[in-house]
C-alpha cells in the first residue's frame, strides 16, 4: 500500500504539472497571450521568468518527496532507519540558496515596479488624456478638449463617455482615476494594468498601448451587487483617429439643434 | 517516583491497561471513552471538554461554510440557474436563483464562517486547548474559567453572523469589508444592519481568540513539567506559543478598526470616509477620513492572521510526521527558529494586501522585499519536512497520508505567492482567481489537511478508541483529488484574468470560454463537499464503534500519550517528568522498541554517549 501512495502522491505533481504545459493552450492570457503595453510586455517576462524557478522547485521538490515516499515504503522490518536530529550543513546549504535567490527575485521586480508607479519616473512625455471616475456601476470618462490639457476640475468644453475609454496607441498616456462613490479598481487584462479607485484620492495611472485594438475593461474591486456588471472597454486608436473621434465627439455633444449661420439656416430648410 | 513510567499500552494491548491498572497512586478512576461528549453540553473548565466543544462547533461550521461555498461554485458554473436543494426555499423571492446580492452574500460568508468560525477556532480554540496541558504536562490550562469563556464568547459571535443573514440578504461587504462599501449603510443591500451585526460578530470573535492567546502564553510559560525545558516542547506547543503571541499582538489592532468602523457606520465618525461622497443618493458625506486606513489596520491583524491559520497547523503535521516516519524531527532548532521569523517577518508585510490600493509605491517597494523574504522560513520548514520523512519507517496511514499532503499543497501555495509577492506581477494577477487559487492551497490544502490528521491522530487521546483507518484514507483520497481538481484550474483562470466575486463573468468577451473549466471545478468541488460526510460519519461513529485503543496506540513520544485514553480530571495519573525531547524515535537508547517516551529515565552517561555519536 505504501507504495501505491508514493505513486499517488507523484502522480499528482506529474498531472498538475501536465495540465498546466496543456491547458495553458487554452487558457491562459487573454487575447492573443502578449501584453499590449510596453510595461505589460515587462511584467509577463517577469511572471515567465518567476514560472521557470517555481516550476523548477516543485518538480524537484516532489521528485523528492517521491522518492522519500518510496524509499519509506520499500524499508524492510530489520532495517534500521536514519537516526538524525539533522545536519548543520544541509540548514545553512537550504537558508542560503533560497534566499539568495529570493532576494534577486525581489531586486529584480524593482525597476518595472517604480516605472509603473513612482510618479518621478513616469516617461517625460505622458499625456493626460483622461479623468476616469468610477461609481455603481459604471465609468465616467471626461476628456479636455481638443488641444487643451486636462484640468483637475470639469472645463465647460471638456468631452465625455461612459464606459468607453479612448486612449492614442504608441504613446505613452495617463489618466487620473478616482471614486464617487465606493473603491472601485480598473483592470484592463489585456493591457496588464490594476489600480484601485479609492473615494477621495486622485490617483494617476500611465500606459503605452502598443497595438490598436479594443481591451476589455473590467472592475477589480468589490462595490456592491452589481460589481461583475461594470464592464468597460479601452479603445486604443491611431493618433489621428482619436483626434478625429475627439473632433466628432465634441460636435456632437455640443449640438443644440440651433443653426450657426443665415446660411445654414436656408440649407437647412432646403433640407427639409 | 519520578523515574517510574505509566504501563502505557501498546498496539494490541487496546483496552489493557483500561481494565487492570485503572487505579493508579492519586486514585483517578479510568474514565469511560465517552467522558468527554457527555461533557459537551456543561459549562466545564476543563480544558479537554473545552476543546471538545470547539472541535465539534468547527466541524459543524465547517459544513454550514462548504455549504455556501457550494452556492458560489453553483453559481460560477450554471450563472442565474435554478439553484438544486436550496433553490426553491432558500432564494425563492427570486424564482430559485442566486441574485447578485446574494452571490456577493455567499462570497462573504463563506469566508467569514471559514476564517473566523473553523480555521481559527480549530486550530487555537480545539488543539491548542486539548494538547497544550496534555503536552507540556499540566493539569489543566493556567486560567480554567477564562478558557470556558473563550468557547462561550464563540456563540453571541456566531449569533451575529446568523442573524446577519436576515437583514438586507446579509452581509455583502466582503470579508475584508473595505470602506466605503461597509461604512455607508446605503451603499449596497447588505451593508446595512447586517454589516454592523458582522463586524460585532467580529469583534466578539476577537474577544474570544484574546481570552485564548493569554491563557496559551501563560500556561506555556509557567505550567510545564519538570525537565519541559523551552527545547523539549514539541513543535504543536511552539506553533500554538508563537501564534498565541501573534494573536495578543495584532488582534487590538483589529478590535479597534471595527470599533471605528461601527463608530462610522452609526454615530457618525468618518475615520475612513472622506468628504462630500454621495453613495446611491445618501446625504454627502462630511467626511475627513481615509478609507485607505481602514486597509492597513485591516490587514496589520490579517496577514498575521494568516499566520494565526497556519502554524499551529504546521506544529502538529511536525509532530505527526516524526511519529509516523518513526524518526526525529529534522533540525528541530531550525523549525522553530523558522516559526519564530514567519511570526516576526508576518507582521511587517501587510501591505502586500494592497499594492494595487493606491498607498505610496515605495512602501510596495519595501512590502515587496519582506514579503519573498517570508518565503525563505517557509522553505526551510519544508525542507526539514522532507527530511524527516527521508530514511523514516513511514506508516502510510490516514494520518500520515493527510500530513504528506500538508507538505504537498503547502509547497503548491508556498510556490504560487511567490508570484504575488512580486509587485509588478500582481498589478495582473491582483483580484483574480489565482490568488483565490493561492489562499485555498493554504488554508485548505496546508491547513485543513493538517487538522484532519490531527483529528485522527488525537482521537483516541480524546474517546480511547481509534478512527477507522480504511475509512480515512477513502476520505482522504476523494477529498485529495476533488480538492486539486476544484483548486489547481483556478491557477490557470487567475492568469487568464478571471477576476473575483462576479456573480457572472461570462458576459465579458474574454471570459467566456472558461465556463465548462469552471463546471467541471463546480463538480469536483460538489464531491469535496459531500466527501466531508465521511469524516463526520467516521468521527461520530468512531466514538461508538471505534476499535478500543491503550493509552498510546501511535507508539509516540509526547507526554499526552502517558495520560488514560481519555485523560480524567487533572489529566496525569503520575506527575510527569520529562527528559527528552518528544522525537527520539528509533533512538539508540530505545531498547525493544522504537520510541523514547519524554518521560522515560535514561542516564545521562548513556544520553550524551549518543549526542557524541553525532546524531
Amino acid at each position: 500500500m505504501g507504495r501505491f501512495w508514493a505513486i499517488f502522491f507523484s502522480l499528482a505533481a506529474v498531472v498538475t504539472v501536465g495540465f498546466t504545459a496543456i491547458g495553458a493552450e487554452y487558457w491562459w492570457f487573454p487575447g492573443d497571450g502578449h501584453a499590449h503595453t510596453t510595461l505589460g510586455k515587462k511584467i509577463d517576462d517577469l511572471f515567465y521568468l518567476i514560472l521557470i524557478i517555481v516550476a523548477v522547485t516543485y518538480i524537484g521538490t516532489h521528485i523528492v518527496l517521491g522518492y522519500v515516499l518510496w524509499r519509506g515504503a520499500e524499508i524492510r522490518k530489520d532495517e534500521k532507519v536514519w537516526f538524525s536530529h539533522g545536519s548543520h550543513a544541509l540548514e545553512v546549504i537550504w537558508t542560503i540558496v533560497p534566499s539568495g535567490i529570493l532576494l534577486f527575485i525581489a531586486l529584480y521586480q524593482m525597476d518595472v515596479w517604480r516605472n509603473y508607479r513612482v510618479k518621478a519616473y513616469f516617461p517625460k512625455k505622458t499625456a493626460a488624456v483622461a479623468e476616469v471616475t468610477a461609481r455603481q456601476f459604471e465609468w465616467r470618462i471626461r476628456y479636455p478638449a481638443r488641444g487643451k490639457t486636462l484640468q483637475p476640475r470639469p472645463q465647460p468644453d471638456d468631452i465625455y463617455t461612459v464606459n468607453d475609454i479612448r486612449v492614442p496607441a504608441g504613446q505613452p498616456v495617463s489618466i487620473s482615476l478616482r471614486s464617487d462613490d465606493v473603491q472601485h479598481a480598473i483592470f484592463v487584462p489585456e493591457l496588464r494594468v490594476k489600480q484601485d479607485a479609492v473615494p477621495g484620492l486622485v490617483i494617476p495611472v500611465w500606459f503605452e498601448v502598443t497595438e490598436t485594438g479594443t481591451y476589455d475593461m473590467v472592475c477589480a474591486e468589490l462595490c456592491g451587487w452589481g460589481h461583475y456588471k461594470m464592464k468597460a472597454r479601452v479603445i486604443a486608436t491611431s493618433e489621428e483617429d482619436f483626434e478625429a473621434w475627439k473632433i466628432n465627439a465634441a460636435k456632437e455633444q455640443f449640438y443644440d439643434g440651433v443653426p450657426a449661420t443665415p446660411d445654414a439656416v436656408a440649407a437647412k430648410a432646403d433640407e427639409k | 517516583m519520578s523515574t517510574v513510567t505509566p504501563d502505557v499500552g501498546h498496539p494490541g494491548a487496546g483496552g489493557h491497561d483500561h481494565d487492570s491498572h485503572g487505579h493508579h497512586g492519586h486514585g483517578h478512576a479510568e474514565p469511560s471513552p465517552l467522558s468527554l461528549l457527555w461533557q459537551l453540553p456543561t459549562f466545564s473548565c476543563d480544558h479537554k471538554v473545552i476543546g471538545m466543544q470547539f472541535l465539534i462547533t468547527t466541524l459543524m461550521m465547517l459544513m454550514v461554510g462548504g455549504a455556501l461555498a457550494l452556492g458560489v461554485r453553483w453559481q460560477l458554473a450554471f450563472p442565474w440557474e435554478r439553484m438544486p436543494i436550496l433553490g426553491d426555499t432558500v432564494f425563492k423571492g427570486d424564482g430559485g436563483q442566486i441574485a447578485p446580492e446574494t452571490y456577493t452574500m455567499l462570497v462573504t460568508m463563506h469566508a467569514s464562517v471559514m476564517i473566523f468560525l473553523v480555521i481559527i477556532p480549530i486550530l487555537a480554540g480545539a488543539f491548542g486547548n486539548f494538547l497544550i496541558p496534555l503536552q507540556i504536562g499540566a493539569d489543566d490550562m493556567a486560567f480554567p474559567l477564562l478558557n470556558a469563556l473563550s468557547y462561550w464568547f464563540m456563540w453571541p459571535a456566531i449569533a451575529c453572523f446568523g442573524a446577519s443573514f436576515f437583514f438586507g440578504g446579509g452581509p455583502a461587504g466582503g470579508w475584508t469589508s473595505y470602506p466605503l462599501l461597509s461604512a455607508i449603510q446605503q451603499a449596497a443591500p447588505g451593508s446595512g444592519f447586517a454589516q454592523t451585526l458582522w463586524l460585532i460578530g467580529l469583534t466578539l470573535i476577537g474577544v474570544s481568540s484574546m481570552m485564548g492567546s493569554v491563557n496559551y502564553m501563560t500556561t506555556i510559560i509557567n505550567m510545564r513539567a519538570p525537565g519541559m525545558t523551552l527545547f523539549r516542547m514539541p513543535l504543536t506547543i511552539w506553533s500554538m506559543f508563537i501564534t498565541a503571541i501573534l494573536q495578543a499582538f495584532a488582534l487590538p489592532v483589529l478590535t479597534a478598526a471595527g470599533f471605528m468602523l461601527v463608530a462610522d457606520r452609526t454615530l457618525g465618525t468618518c475615520f475612513f470616509i472622506p468628504s462630500g461622497i454621495v453613495v446611491n443618493n445618501a446625504a454627502p458625506t462630511i467626511g475627513g477620513g481615509q478609507p485607505l486606513l481602514w486597509q492597513h489596520l485591516f490587514w496589520f491583524y490579517s496577514h498575521p492572521a494568516v499566520y494565526i491559520m497556519l502554524l499551529p497547523a504546521m506544529g502538529m503535521v511536525s509532530d505527526m510526521l516524526a511519529c509516523m516516519s518513526r524518526k526525529p524531527i529534522f533540525g528541530y532548532k531550525p523549525m522553530v527558529y523558522s516559526l519564530a521569523a514567519i511570526a516576526g517577518l508576518g507582521f511587517i508585510v501587510w501591505g502586500h494586501h494592497m499594492f494595487t490600493s493606491g498607498m505610496n509605491p515605495a512602501l510596495g517597494m519595501t512590502f515587496m522585499v519582506s514579503t519573498i523574504l517570508i518565503a525563505l522560513p517557509s522553505a526551510v520548514k519544508t525542507f526539514n519536512w522532507l527530511g524527516t520523512m527521508w530514511g523514516g519507517r513511514i506508516q502510510f496511514n490516514a494520518v500520515m497520508l493527510n500530513c504528506i499532503a500538508f507538505v504537498s499543497m503547502f509547497i503548491v501555495g508556498g510556490l504560487s505567492g511567490i508570484f504575488m509577492a512580486a509587485v509588478p506581477v500582481d498589478i495582473y494577477i491582483h483580484d483574480t482567481y489565482f490568488i483565490v487559487a493561492h489562499f485555498h492551497y493554504v488554508l485548505f490544502g496546508a491547513t485543513l489537511f493538517g487538522c484532519f490528521g490531527a483529528i485522527q491522530f488525537w482521537f483516541p487521546k480524546m474517546f480511547g478508541r481509534m478512527m477507522n483507518d480504511k475509512l480515512g484514507q477513502l476520505h482522504f483520497a476523494l477529498t485529495f483529488i476533488a480538492f486539486n481538481c476544484t483548486f489547481f484550474p483556478m491557477h490557470l483562470l487567475g492568469v487568464a484574468g478571471f477576476p473575483r466575486r462576479y456573480a457572472d463573468p461570462y458576459h465579458f468577451p474574454y471570459l467566456e470560454h472558461l465556463l465548462p473549466l469552471n463546471q467541471f471545478m463546480t463538480c469536483a468541488a460538489i464531491v469535496m463537499g459531500f466527501s466531508q460526510f465521511l469524516l463526520l460519519a467516521n468521527f461520530f461513529g468512531s466514538m461508538f464503534f471505534g476499535k478500543r485503543c491503550g493509552r498510546n496506540p501511535w507508539n509516540a513520544n509526547g507526554l499526552e500519550w502517558t495520560t488514560p485514553s481519555p485523560p480524567g480530571h487533572g489529566n496525569f495519573d503520575i506527575p510527569p517528568v520529562c527528559y527528552h525531547g518528544p522525537y527520539e524515535y528509533s533512538s539508540p537508547l530505545c531498547h525493544d522498541t522504537d520510541f523514547l517516551p519524554q518521560t522515560e529515565y535514561v542516564p545521562l552517561s548513556q544520553r550524551q554517549a549518543v549526542a557524541q555519536a553525532g546524531h
